[in-house]
Formats: C-alpha cells, sequence, structure tokens
C-alpha cells in the first residue's frame, strides 16, 4: 500500500514538473570569432526532392570549397517543418550552425531576434557588393532601414504550371491570364477524377503566398504603413475568399487537398490528376517524379480580370532563399567567405541549375542556362510583377496566424459548410487578434 | 599488559553500561550515522532532479512574469518584466487569447475523460478476458502490448496515412467496403479530427491500463472466486463484487497515471495534426506550444504552462486527498 502511494506521489511529482519545465531556456550573446578558422558547420534548407538529393548536389561544391581554402564545412540539410524550431532553438541557447539557410520571408523575423550577423557594407564589400544582387530578391532580406540579415541564395517565383495534354484534351488552346478564364478551364477540366486546379489547404505557408497575392491583386496590405496587422480590410477579405472559392464555389480544387501539406498537389499534378498547379520552381520536382519536361508549360499567374487595382499586375511574391550567417559563429572569415563562394557566379549557376530556381545574382542570372522558355517566365515575373511579403519582425506569426485561418476555411468548404464574407472576415479578424500587441 | 588493557576495556564498558546518561552517546551517533547515509545516497538524485526539473520550472515561471518575444529571446534576461499581464490574457475569455486557450482546456478535458475512461474500460475487459488460460495467450498477451512498445512516431505517422481522405485505409474501410458513410470523410481536418485523435490515444494507452490490471490481478487470491462460485456468483458477480473491489488500489494509481499522461500528451496531437491543430482537437499541450514557439510569444506561453500546472496540482491533490482518505477507512 504505501509504495503504491509513493509511487503515485512520485508519478505525480515527475509529471507536473514535466509540464511546467516545458517552457525553458537560456541566454547567451557575444559576438562572432575566429578561434576555430578549420571547419564550419552548414544548414542547408531541403530543397531537392529527398535530404540525400540534396547532400548530392551540396557535398562536391562543399569539397571544392573546402580545395580551395582547406576549410571543412560540416553540412547538415534542415526539413522545412523543422528549420524555423531548429533556427529559433540555435538563437536561444546561442549553439548554432556557422552559416544556415532561411526562407526570405522570414528575414526581418530573424532579424529582430539578434542572432543574424547584419550585412553592412563592409560585409558586403567581402563578397563582391550588394549591386552584385538583383533588387527583388533584396527587397526580402530585412525590415527596410536595416542592414540586411542575409544575402540572397536561390530565386523563385510562383507560375501557373499546366498540363499540355489535358489542355488540348479540354479543347483550351492556351493557359488563362485572368482569375475567370482560370475559372473557365478549371470546370471544363474538372472531370472524371482529374480536377482543374491542385493546392496545399493544410500548409500555412502555401496558403499565405497566395492570398497575398490575391490581396495584393486587390490593392490590399496585410499590414498598415506603420507595421500593424490589418488583416480585416474588404481587400484582404475579397481575397481570401476568392482562393478559397476556388475550391468552396467554383469547385476546380478536389475537396481531398483541403488537407494537403506535403506537396501532394504537386505529385497530383505529376501524375495528371491536376490540370493546373501554382508552384515555385516546380521543374526538378516534377522531373524525379517522372514527368517530363514537354508535358507541361509554364505561364505568369493569372491576374484579376478587367484593370487591376491601384497599380498592381502582382503575380507572385518574391520568393527564395537566403544565406544568413550566425552571429556568434566562431569562423566569422571562414563564415563570409563561404558565403562569398556560394554566392559567387559559377556557384550560383551549378546550384540553380540543380534546383531548377533563379540566381538571385546579376551575372549568373544572365546566362543562358537560365533563358530557357520556363525560366523566362519566372525571370520576367521575378524583374517585373512580384512583391516581396511584409519585412516586419511579425512576419512569421503573420503567416501562421492567416495560414491557418485560411486552413481551416479550407476545412469548411471541403465538409461543405459555405464559406461566406462574414466567415472569411471572422476567421481573419481572430487572426489578427492573435497577434503580438505592441 | 595484555590482560591489563582487556580488564580495563571492560570496565569501562560496565561503568557505562550502569550510566544511563553515559549509555545514550555513541547510540546516538550510531543513529546520525545511520540517518545521514541514506542521504548522502539520496543527494546525487535530489541535485538531479534539482538541475532537471526544478530549475527549468523556476526560470518558466520567471518567464511568465516576462514580456519575452522574438527580440529578446536571445538574451531573455534582458526582457521587459510585465508583471501580470501575461495572465490577465491568459484567463481574458472573452478576447480571443483567453477564449481560444478556454476552449482548448474544455476540448483537452473532454478528450481526457473520454481517453482514460476508454482505456481503462479495454484494459480491464482484457485483463480479466486473459485471466483464463487457453492456448495462444502468451501469443495474444504480447499482442496487446504492440501498441505500447512502438515509437510514438512512427505508430502515429502510420495512423496519419490510415486517416487520409483520399487514400487512406480508415475511408477505404467505412465507405468503399461496408458503406457506412455517404461519402469518404475528413479525418485530420475539421470536426471529426477529435474521433481521430481519441482513436489513436485510445489505441496507444488502453495496453498500458492492460498491463498495470494484469499484475493487479494476479494479486487476488484463486479461493476467493471459488467460494463465491460456490455461493452461486456468476461472471459479472464476481467482477463486481471480488475483481473490482480488490483492484481498487491499482486503478487508483492507473487513472491518475493515464489522466496526467493523457493530458499532457503532445506527441500524438503534433505528428497527427502538426503545428497548428484543428480546432476540435486543440490539445492544451500543443496550444501553449503554438503560442510560444509558432506566435513566439514565449512569455504568454510560459504563463499558461504556469495555470496548467497549478490546475494539475489542484487536480492530483484532491484526487489524492479523496482516495487517501477512502482507503484509511477501509484499512480500519
Amino acid at each position: 500500500m504505501r509504495s503504491i502511494r509513493a509511487a503515485a506521489v512520485g508519478a505525480v511529482t515527475m509529471s507536473l514538473a514535466l509540464a511546467a519545465s516545458a517552457c525553458g531556456g537560456g541566454s547567451s550573446t557575444g559576438g562572432g570569432s575566429n578561434d576555430s578558422p578549420k571547419t564550419l558547420t552548414y544548414w542547408a534548407s531541403n530543397q531537392g526532392a529527398s535530404i540525400a538529393v540534396d547532400k548530392k548536389v551540396l557535398q562536391p561544391e562543399l569539397d571544392k570549397f573546402e580545395e580551395q581554402t582547406g576549410i571543412k564545412v560540416k553540412l547538415e540539410v534542415v526539413p522545412w517543418s523543422d528549420l524555423l524550431n531548429r533556427i529559433l532553438t540555435a538563437t536561444t541557447s546561442g549553439q548554432g550552425p556557422d552559416v544556415l539557410n532561411i526562407g526570405n520571408t522570414w528575414s526581418a523575423s530573424l532579424q529582430a531576434t539578434g542572432a543574424l550577423l547584419p550585412w553592412d557594407a563592409k560585409n558586403f564589400d567581402k563578397i563582391g557588393g550588394k549591386d552584385r544582387f538583383v533588387d527583388s530578391a533584396l527587397g526580402s532580406t530585412g525590415a527596410q532601414g536595416k542592414d540586411p540579415a542575409a544575402v540572397p541564395l536561390y530565386s523563385m517565383a510562383y507560375a501557373l504550371y499546366y498540363n499540355k495534354k489535358l489542355f488540348a484534351d479540354a479543347g483550351i488552346a492556351k493557359p488563362p491570364a485572368t482569375w475567370d478564364e482560370l475559372i473557365a478551364d478549371g470546370k471544363k477540366l474538372s472531370k472524371g477524377g482529374t480536377w482543374g486546379l491542385g493546392a496545399e489547404g493544410s500548409n500555412p505557408s502555401e496558403n499565405i503566398h497566395h492570398t497575398f497575392v490575391f490581396a495584393k491583386q486587390h490593392g490590399a496590405d496585410f499590414f498598415t504603413a506603420d507595421g500593424k496587422p490589418d488583416f480585416t480590410s474588404d481587400g484582404a477579405v475579397t481575397a481570401v475568399k476568392q482562393y478559397v472559392d476556388l475550391m468552396a464555389k467554383d469547385k476546380i480544387i478536389a475537396p481531398g487537398n483541403a488537407e494537403y501539406a506535403q506537396n501532394q498537389s504537386v505529385s497530383d499534378f505529376a501524375k495528371g490528376k491536376n490540370a493546373m498547379l501554382l508552384w515555385q520552381s516546380a521543374s526538378s520536382n516534377l522531373k524525379s517524379q517522372g514527368m517530363s519536361d514537354d508535358a507541361y508549360g509554364i505561364a505568369p499567374m493569372p491576374v484579376q480580370s478587367g484593370t487591376p487595382g491601384s497599380g498592381t499586375n502582382v503575380n507572385s511574391m518574391v520568393a527564395g532563399i537566403n544565406m544568413a550567417v550566425f552571429k556568434n559563429t566562431h569562423n566569422l572569415d571562414g563564415a563570409t567567405k563561404f558565403v562569398k563562394f556560394m554566392t559567387g557566379d559559377a556557384e550560383q549557376k551549378i546550384l540553380n541549375t540543380a534546383y531548377s530556381t533563379i540566381p538571385p545574382v546579376k551575372t549568373a542570372q544572365a546566362d543562358a542556362a537560365f533563358n530557357t522558355p520556363a525560366n523566362a517566365v519566372l525571370k520576367d515575373t521575378l524583374a517585373k510583377s512580384a512583391v516581396a511579403l511584409p519585412q516586419v519582425a511579425d512576419e512569421s506569426q503573420f503567416e501562421t496566424a492567416i495560414g491557418t485561418a485560411v486552413k481551416e476555411l479550407f476545412a469548411d468548404a471541403a465538409a461543405g459548410r459555405a464559406v461566406t464574407t462574414a466567415s472569411v472576415k471572422a476567421k481573419l479578424e481572430k487572426a489578427q487578434q492573435q497577434m503580438p500587441k505592441k | 599488559m595484555t590482560t591489563t588493557t582487556a580488564s580495563a576495556e571492560s570496565g569501562e564498558r560496565t561503568v557505562r553500561k550502569n550510566s544511563p546518561g553515559a549509555a545514550r552517546g555513541p547510540r546516538r551517533t550510531g543513529r546520525i550515522k545511520r540517518i545521514g547515509l541514506p542521504y548522502l545516497l539520496l543527494l546525487p538524485a535530489l541535485l538531479l532532479e534539482l538541475l532537471v526539473h526544478l530549475v527549468p520550472m523556476v526560470i518558466g515561471i520567471v518567464m511568465s512574469f516576462k514580456e519575452l518575444t522574438q527580440f529578446y529571446i536571445r538574451d531573455w534576461g534582458t526582457a521587459p518584466w510585465s508583471g501580470l499581464d501575461n495572465y490577465q490574457v491568459s484567463v481574458d475569455f472573452d478576447a480571443p487569447v483567453g477564449e481560444a486557450l478556454l476552449h482548448s482546456f474544455l476540448v483537452t478535458i473532454a478528450f481526457t475523460l473520454l481517453s482514460v475512461g476508454l482505456c481503462w474500460l479495454i484494459g480491464t475487459a482484457a485483463a480479466i478476458y486473459m485471466q483464463d488460460t487457453f492456448r495462444g495467450r502468451g501469443l495474444l498477451r504480447a499482442l496487446f502490448l504492440v501498441p505500447y512498445a512502438l515509437p510514438v512516431y512512427a505508430a502515429v505517422i502510420t495512423w496519419v496515412f490510415m486517416f487520409q481522405h483520399d487514400n487512406g485505409l480508415v475511408n477505404h474501410v467505412l465507405h468503399d467496403q461496408l458503406h457506412l458513410t455517404d461519402k469518404p470523410s475528413f479525418w485530420l481536418i475539421g470536426d471529426n479530427s477529435f474521433v481521430a485523435l481519441l482513436t489513436v490515444s485510445v489505441w496507444k494507452g488502453w495496453p498500458f491500463a492492460f498491463l498495470i490490471v494484469m499484475a493487479g490481478l494476479q494479486n487476488i487470491p484463486g479461493e476467493l472466486y471459488e467460494a463465491a462460485a460456490l455461493d452461486g456468483a456468476g461472471l459479472w458477480q464476481q467482477i463486481r463484487r471480488i475483481t473490482l473491489p480488490s483492484l481498487r488500489p491499482v486503478n487508483q494509481v492507473l487513472v491518475l497515471v493515464l489522466f496526467l499522461w493523457t493530458f499532457n500528451d503532445f506527441n500524438t496531437p503534433y505528428v497527427l495534426f502538426g503545428r497548428t491543430a484543428p480546432e476540435a482537437a486543440d490539445l492544451i499541450s500543443v496550444h501553449i506550444y503554438q503560442a510560444s514557439f509558432v506566435t513566439w510569444n514565449f512569455g504568454t506561453g510560459s504563463a499558461m504552462s504556469v495555470l496548467l500546472l497549478l490546475f494539475l496540482l489542484v487536480v492530483t491533490g484532491v484526487y489524492l486527498l479523496l482516495t487517501s482518505r477512502g482507503r484509511k477507512t477501509a484499512d480500519v
């Protein structure tokens, strides 16, 4: 009897202590040093079809770097779902890699933590100067008026991928240029187990990218000029509703896509289950899934019919990957050299070809390798009609808040519940109230 | 010489024995030694406990009084004090943060009660059934423990595949084969996600109940059943009058442990739904994680953790008080 009581008390204490210690943390400050000049740790984001593919692409380049400089780079490819958490943990503990990849939309959020090395003029000079990079890519490296927290590495833009054979079978001559055309085409294509368009309804990032573009097309922003969340403007509500309506009202997205979050819509497109896909740099992924390059076409993402709203022909966000240096690296010089190496012309060409992305470095972008018709669409979009997501410190929270609201709306649509202006507005209102107060 | 010493010693001893005051001395030091040694042996464990549990707990409590956002996580000691702000935000049930926390709390209560109830029921039923010896009992017992032995991640991710809308086994069986639903259901989003979560939780939890109850059953003397059978008691009466009362002390611990585990379960919902759970299955552990690590409001997250700790302390305190009182009267 006594031992049972003791066991109960023990179990209770353990569980309670665990519950309360769930939120722990440490503190560490300090700048970079050159204590260990011979090694670097690099966290690469998962760009290829798998982590193994990434290692295969990156390792030869890292070996090349070691040959040139004598610095050994320890590579770790981190899956997207873990990356932000890993960076956050590294920031709190101060035990991070020397060099890392970040999603470019997180730049301002991570900049606010103070964990990343600021890229002032002096640092930029060490890698060949700021002028080497394309303006649109530099637009998502940190908050305006501050030294960038990162350097662009790979650029991407959204485009409309369409299945040529399914289009021909449905008697559609050219890809849609407006949303009305896309819906009309989508209805023709949605039959016999095939659907017009694919989506990733449970992936907050995908949701936010699309609704952001829709909002821009309606002349709306999710933040006011002084950086306060503004999620419930008419433009924002219309934008979110328009996106979810592609499933709820227009019925050109399969209801099953509401629970997609692992790029299943790309697989569906490769298998011909979706005729269209709004995606960024899907080519290498589609190829690895057995879809040949000439089976699909790439067109700019559609815009609103008629005259677009206030001065906007926006049809993509500026997507891409940046490279950052952890402020308390023990190999500051080596880290800078590594960034210079990775953003050098030769490496830019090799890496961006492997990942079917666009180099953010002007000279590399001009290379013939990036002049294929597909790349021309992406390059053109990036140069003329892509806009960076809000570069505010709360960007990461904004992605989650709106992305989750859209996920819930997709869940409603899939279950056959009505998605109305009021229900959209209520979800956005809730998302806004969950944002940190200042 | 030798003789003298011996006699002197024995003389001393005689003196001590005769004087009660002097006799206590050496015995007392002996007792201190005897009491001191166990404490000394416990010391490493106590220090570790301090380091692993108490220190983080105190840090967590300190954090709950700070305005801790991404601007300060790198050096959280410099975060400004916010007094009770984090607590006020958490318990203001009219505002969205508090409202969401309350919703999550209620979902967690409902989920925990159902899950613990079902785990106990299935585990006890299986344990009683397995009391009889029959061919293949050992194998069946081992099979029952498989969910408990599997790594959580591997097990739950398999469930994720089975719950898929388009290609999942669950819809295939319920819709395509048994025609129980008029169209394939969503299990990982929307309202059904609660059912999905409960299913996985019970699947994962009942073998533990089975194991504990089975151990408890070994302690019930067979003669009780024989006597009851002679008196004409049926199976149900035997279970109600002998098995369940005898299992009471075991069940008290079992239910408490299951309750705490289920209430705090993070792995199952996180692997099942990812960083943001559907509203219907928004368990409090994931909710607090979301407040801290997705919304980057570490101060508010810590405050919510402390509130959860207080709640669990009260619940377990009351539970232990009630059950131990019951036991005392039973002992008398």
